[in-house]
């Protein structure tokens, strides 16, 4: 418990990392809260309501505080209702690349030798591959849709987390009190799961961190390509790809949902930021 | 060091084969006939026997992975099932469009990023460095797609200083030597053309830039703050060198080693912002070329260009690690 008063004290030094966690509790709760937040469904159509601009502007009506899309739905609701798919993409897509290279990574580096050879030899062609790439790749291979968008962003995160996992539990691995419990008796995967990784959460957590963030961005990219989110789901990069042909007449429908991944993205490494210092690690610009 | 170069270029080895083998997998991997998916489901089944038997499907899968590499060997990576043209013709065609835009991208980085980051570590804590860092900060978290919308709405739509999309206008035509606009327009002394290539490329630059400008900006302040701490920095300044010697003499050279080693790794960031970028700009270039391939599931085109791409990238690692040795003393001596 004091450990923990003591971790709060050091992050709430660094003001920024502050901003960033508060930036994520309130998109979580959007998340969470979505349908009392908001009158409207996220894909309830009204075309009698289309392209209305935010109420600020002269033609804006205060129904429809961020104005409304082509179809006229409401932006305000879909960029509330995004915030859950976009923390889905990036809890699945950071669920994938952290359980598969979590065992790599350990493996690697607990077993050593040929072992070690053969696991990093594959990530080093799967990093030898631009990650947008193998992502198009693999969604080429499962389809365009949204699940195969968090599939192959999963994938793709795989190797960083093998790599930073190895590198960590090396360091370990070694030290007197791995010794004393091998000594002491414990199978390989008590050492490896229960002794060794709870010592190597520092640098798991904030690569965890900053993954969430570049899952979103990633996803979101990939929907504005058409590859992830299908119409009519309220996706933030979908909804872009949407305004793409509405840039002269309906502008509005360009800002608002590339701020909100922008935000959600910084919040994200701003919080990876703060924990990074507090755990004192030396990842810095990496 | 002899001995570091041969082992380096010997790994490359496996790796190529290994993507060779992702990337051959891959259509075996998509669930279905391939023969199917390109012919549609109300082929009749000769016709789909025929394509099977054409493509060398019916082989075994070893025999069919030697034969890939054979064929790829001779420099021959198929045909796009959609236009039936040969995929290296059409790669030819449209990669010199994506090097330029990454290049002018990258030039606009590294000397936007150097200088923000040499300011923000000598005038450290100061209201620049914050809104430089934080600018850093904030263009990793950036969207490109979406930076790409924002300067073509203010840009073009709003101020109409620059073209919307596309890399020349329709009124000029310019002869092909190199396939780089800005250089073939100069060779054939078309002056009008380079001015109108060169406001085309203005705003996707610096859509794609601006993500590798904040890498190098915040990698520059870090190693240069490193190395200002150093004790010959303090020697310098204690023989009365001026301040410019000291920061861009004696600091700047040293404190350049991991930034031109992340310039050259941040290859892949580029090419992935350049996909993004040249989707949101119509640029006729790799990216949105291979986009298209994707929608309408033209395999040979996704699994050619994936392939070449990423020896590209292998390559340019290579280079990158035989430079960072050859100028790095302690790699170099041991």
């Amino acid at each position: 418990m004091e450990n923990f008063l003591d971790f709060i004290k050091q992050y709430k030094k660094n003001r920024a990392a502050v901003v960033g966690f508060v930036v994520v509790v309130i998109i979580l709760s959007m998340a969470i809260f979505a349908p009392y937040m908001t009158p409207y469904m996220p894909d309830s159509q009204n075309l009698a309501d289309r392209l209305i601009p935010p109420m600020w502007d002269a033609k804006g009506v205060s129904s429809h505080v961020l104005g409304t899309d082509d179809f006229g739905r409401d932006l305000l609701t879909r960029i509330i209702f995004g915030s859950r798919i976009s923390l889905m993409v990036g809890a699945i897509s950071v669920g994938v690349s952290l359980s598969f290279g979590l065992v790599m990574g350990i493996v690697a580096a607990y077993f050593g030798g040929k072992t070690d050879l053969f696991i990093m030899r594959i990530v080093d062609i799967m990093l030898s591959i631009p990650a947008i790439l193998l992502a198009i790749v693999i969604v080429s291979i499962l389809g365009p849709s949204l699940s195969s968008a968090m599939t192959a962003i999963g994938i793709v995160g795989i190797p960083t987390y093998a790599r930073i996992v190895r590198s960590s539990v090396l360091a370990e691995r070694e030290k007197e009190y791995v010794i004393a419990s091998r000594i002491n008796g414990s199978s390989n995967m008590r050492l490896m799961f229960a002794v060794i990784l709870p010592n190597c959460a520092s640098p798991i957590i904030v690569q965890a961190t900053m993954g969430f963030a570049s899952a979103v961005l990633e996803a979101a990219g990939l929907s504005f390509l058409g590859l992830g989110a299908q119409p009519p789901t309220p996706e933030w990069g979908a909804m872009l790809s949407d305004s793409l042909q509405f840039i002269t007449t309906a502008s509005w429908m360009i800002f608002y949902p590339g701020v909100a991944i922008f935000l959600t993205v910084l919040s994200f490494n701003l919080m990876g930021d703060g924990l990074m210092d507090v755990l004192d690690l030396k990842l810095k610009d990496k | 060091m002899f001995s570091y170069i041969v082992k380096r270029l010997l790994w490359t080895i496996p790796t190529i084969f290994g993507v060779t083998l992702l990337v051959f997998s891959m259509v075996h991997l998509t669930p279905g006939d391939p023969a199917v998916a390109l012919l549609g489901d109300k082929a009749n089944k000769q016709s789909i026997a025929d394509l099977r038997a054409q493509l060398g499907l019916d082989k075994p899968l070893y025999e069919q992975y030697f034969i890939y590499i054979k064929n790829l060997s001779h420099g021959d990576f198929g045909k796009s099932a959609n236009s039936n043209e040969e995929v290296m013709t059409e790669f030819k065609d449209r990669f010199p469009a994506t090097v330029e835009l990454s290049l002018v991208a990258m030039f606009f980085a590294v000397f936007l990023g150097i200088g923000a980051g040499i300011i923000s570590a000598v005038k450290r804590y100061s209201i620049f460095d914050y809104g430089s860092m934080f600018g850093a900060l904030a263009g990793v978290s950036m969207p490109v797609f979406w930076l790409g919308l924002v300067l073509i709405y203010f840009f073009s739509v709003k101020l109409g200083w620059l073209p919307v999309a596309g890399r020349l206008g329709y009124e000029f035509d310019i002869d092909h030597v190199t396939g780089f606009y800005l250089i073939d327009s100069l060779l054939t002394d078309n002056i009008p053309a380079f001015w109108d290539a060169l406001r085309h490329l203005i705003l996707p630059a610096i859509a794609l830039g601006t993500i590798p400008m904040a890498i190098i900006a915040r990698m520059t302040r870090s190693s240069m703050i490193e190395v200002m701490k150093e004790e010959y920095i303090k020697t310098a300044r204690a023989k009365g060198c001026s301040r410019f010697q000291v920061i861009f003499i004696h600091a700047l050279r040293n404190a350049m080693m991991p930034v031109v080693t992340i310039i050259g790794l941040m290859l892949g960031s580029l090419f992935a912002g350049a996909i993004l970028t040249e989707t949101t700009f119509s640029w006729p270039g790799i990216g949105k070329w291979l986009v298209n391939a994707v929608y309408q599931r033209d395999f040979p085109v996704i699994q050619s260009t994936t392939l070449i791409i990423a020896i590209i990238f292998i390559i340019v690692n290579l280079i990158v690690d035989l430079l960072y040795a050859f100028i790095n003393p302690k790699i170099r001596l041991n």
